[in-house]
């Protein structure tokens, strides 16, 4: 699981609504797979990314920021989560990440209507 | 889908008509391709004929009149002119002079080599139902997907609609049900194949096209119960639902739900197996797109039909979409599968707002919930009765 997508996953916990996110993340295993550096890409998903108790306006000029880019590439693409676990901040529900894989799965009583 | 584009500058029935009409092009038009800087050349294309090479040089010359500046370059030209001349379509009978001849600009050729070099046949991934190459393409396009979006698939199986969209330049990401086709694990799809090797999974698939850098994530989940927190972030959202005949619908239910003699998925721990009604997945997919779509984005889908009774209005609909087009494609005599297109014209406000408005609309689409039964109507019928019944 990238760190990208972990920006856009929520708990979907019956009750639980915006305080799923973001699920807690522990990683036991990690590795770095690296990606052709898109910096295009990367200055589009900025502004995409929910990133709490921080201002929320990036600073301005960022996509020209080739040092802030090639981070945020780094951060967001190469860094991933083979084995772990995502655990909603309210419920304390667990999700598995199994090779790369979260399982979001959950039964009819716990999910939301 | 087109062979090539040529960007049309003359016209006629005979050489003389075309060159006359070749001199009422306006000549500002051809000046930025025929300046002194630029180099080209001029192709002779005959439909339903023959040239030697002797004909198809007085042809070039013929056209000397236009104001070519340019060098000619015969390997690598920056233009490309052609002739086209219109033979008619009877073999057998070729005549004298042609129909029709057409000068124009070169633009592009259609990419149907595409097809070939992403046959499924070759992929080192495929399911019951992966997508035709052809027409996950044709997807992509209905979707707009283009460099540096972001598409999603809610039903992805073994990714083939992502490998077309990451060839666009898209980065992909997908969830789906089944466990084991995500990690891909189990049961091979391929003749003659017992397990799915090591190397069998979307991710595969997509370093198989030299497009791993695509691959952002897949996830197992339930389309219908999504894991997306509030926002707009996918461009497109390209997708075949299942429809209940190859591949079953599913959702997760409660244990208590959970019907004799349906095996839960011990990985996930959770049973898998409550049919999902057919109209109820098409208001989640709808209402999912509308809230998770930027402006401006598609969501682009297959719609299965029972064609006696089909009728416009049962296509799902919402008040943020719109729906640019509606193509069929049969499947059996009385079965086919419309190609959805919708756009998000309008800003997703809240979630509830919208679940007594489509509840309405679902009646037209209902019947639609024993697609099964009515794709084996008649003589399997019965088969199909007892299967079901098996399931239950």
């Amino acid at each position: 699981m990238k760190l990208l997508t972990h920006n856009f996953l929520s708990s979907h916990v019956k009750g639980v609504g915006p305080r799923g996110f973001p699920l807690r993340l522990q990683a036991s295993e990690v590795r770095i797979m690296p990606v052709e550096f898109n910096p295009d890409f990367v200055a589009r998903m900025i502004p995409k990314l929910s990133l709490g108790e921080v201002p929320t306006e990036p600073i301005q000029g960022y996509e020209q920021n080739e040092d802030f880019l090639r981070t945020m590439h780094h951060i967001l693409l190469e860094v991933e989560v083979m084995e772990g676990t995502l655990q909603c901040p309210e419920s304390g529900r667990v999700f598995p990440i199994t090779r790369g894989i979260p399982n979001m799965l959950l039964s009819d009583e716990q999910t939301e209507a | 889908m087109e062979r090539s584009i040529f960007e049309l500058w003359g016209h006629g029935k005979s050489p003389e008509e075309l060159y006359s009409s070749l001199k009422n092009y306006p000549v500002e038009k051809m000046v930025p391709f025929l300046h002194s800087g630029s180099t080209y050349k001029i192709k002779i294309h005959t439909f339903n004929k023959t040239l030697t090479q002797e004909e198809k040089v007085k042809r070039i010359d013929a056209l000397e009149f236009l104001p070519f500046e340019g060098k000619v370059n015969l390997k690598n030209p920056q233009h490309i002119f052609s002739v086209l001349e219109d033979y008619g379509l009877d073999p057998n009978c070729i005549p004298e002079n042609p129909h029709n001849i057409y000068f124009g600009r070169w633009i592009a050729d259609g990419q149907r080599e595409l097809i070939e070099s992403y046959s499924v046949k070759k992929r080192h991934f495929i399911g019951n139902t992966s997508m035709d190459a052809g027409l996950s393409f044709i997807m992509a396009n209905h979707g707009k997907v283009k460099e540096n979006d972001i598409v999603f698939d809610p039903f992805v199986g073994t990714g083939g609609l992502l490998v077309a969209s990451a060839h666009f330049g898209a980065y992909v990401c997908g969830t789906d049900i089944d466990y084991n086709t995500v990690h891909g694990l189990g049961k091979a799809s391929r003749k003659n194949q017992k397990w799915r090797g090591p190397d069998e999974n979307i991710r595969a698939n997509l370093r198989q096209y030299g497009l791993e850098k695509y691959y952002l994530d897949v996830l197992v989940s339930d389309a219908s119960k999504p894991s997306w927190r509030k926002g707009t972030y996918f461009d497109a959202i390209i997708t075949d639902p299942p429809y209940g005949i190859r591949e079953s619908t599913r959702r997760t239910g409660s244990q208590k739900e959970t019907p004799k003699g349906i095996e839960k998925c011990p990985e996930s721990h959770v049973p898998v197996s409550l049919s999902y009604h057919l109209s109820d997945m098409f208001f989640d997919l709808l209402n999912f797109a509308a809230e998770t779509l930027i402006l401006g984005g598609r969501l682009v889908y297959w719609l299965p039909v029972y064609t006696p009774e089909y009728t416009e209005d049962m296509v799902p609909w919402h008040p943020c979409l719109k729906l640019i087009s509606n193509c069929e494609q049969k499947l059996s005599s009385h079965t086919s599968r419309r190609l959805i297109t919708m756009e998000k014209v309008k800003k997703f406000e809240n979630r509830d707002q919208y679940s007594h408005l489509l509840s309405g609309q679902c009646l037209p689409y209902q019947g639609h919930n024993s697609f099964r039964e009515r794709y084996f109507s008649g003589l399997t019928k019965r088969i199909a009765k007892e299967e079901k019944s098996v399931q239950e």
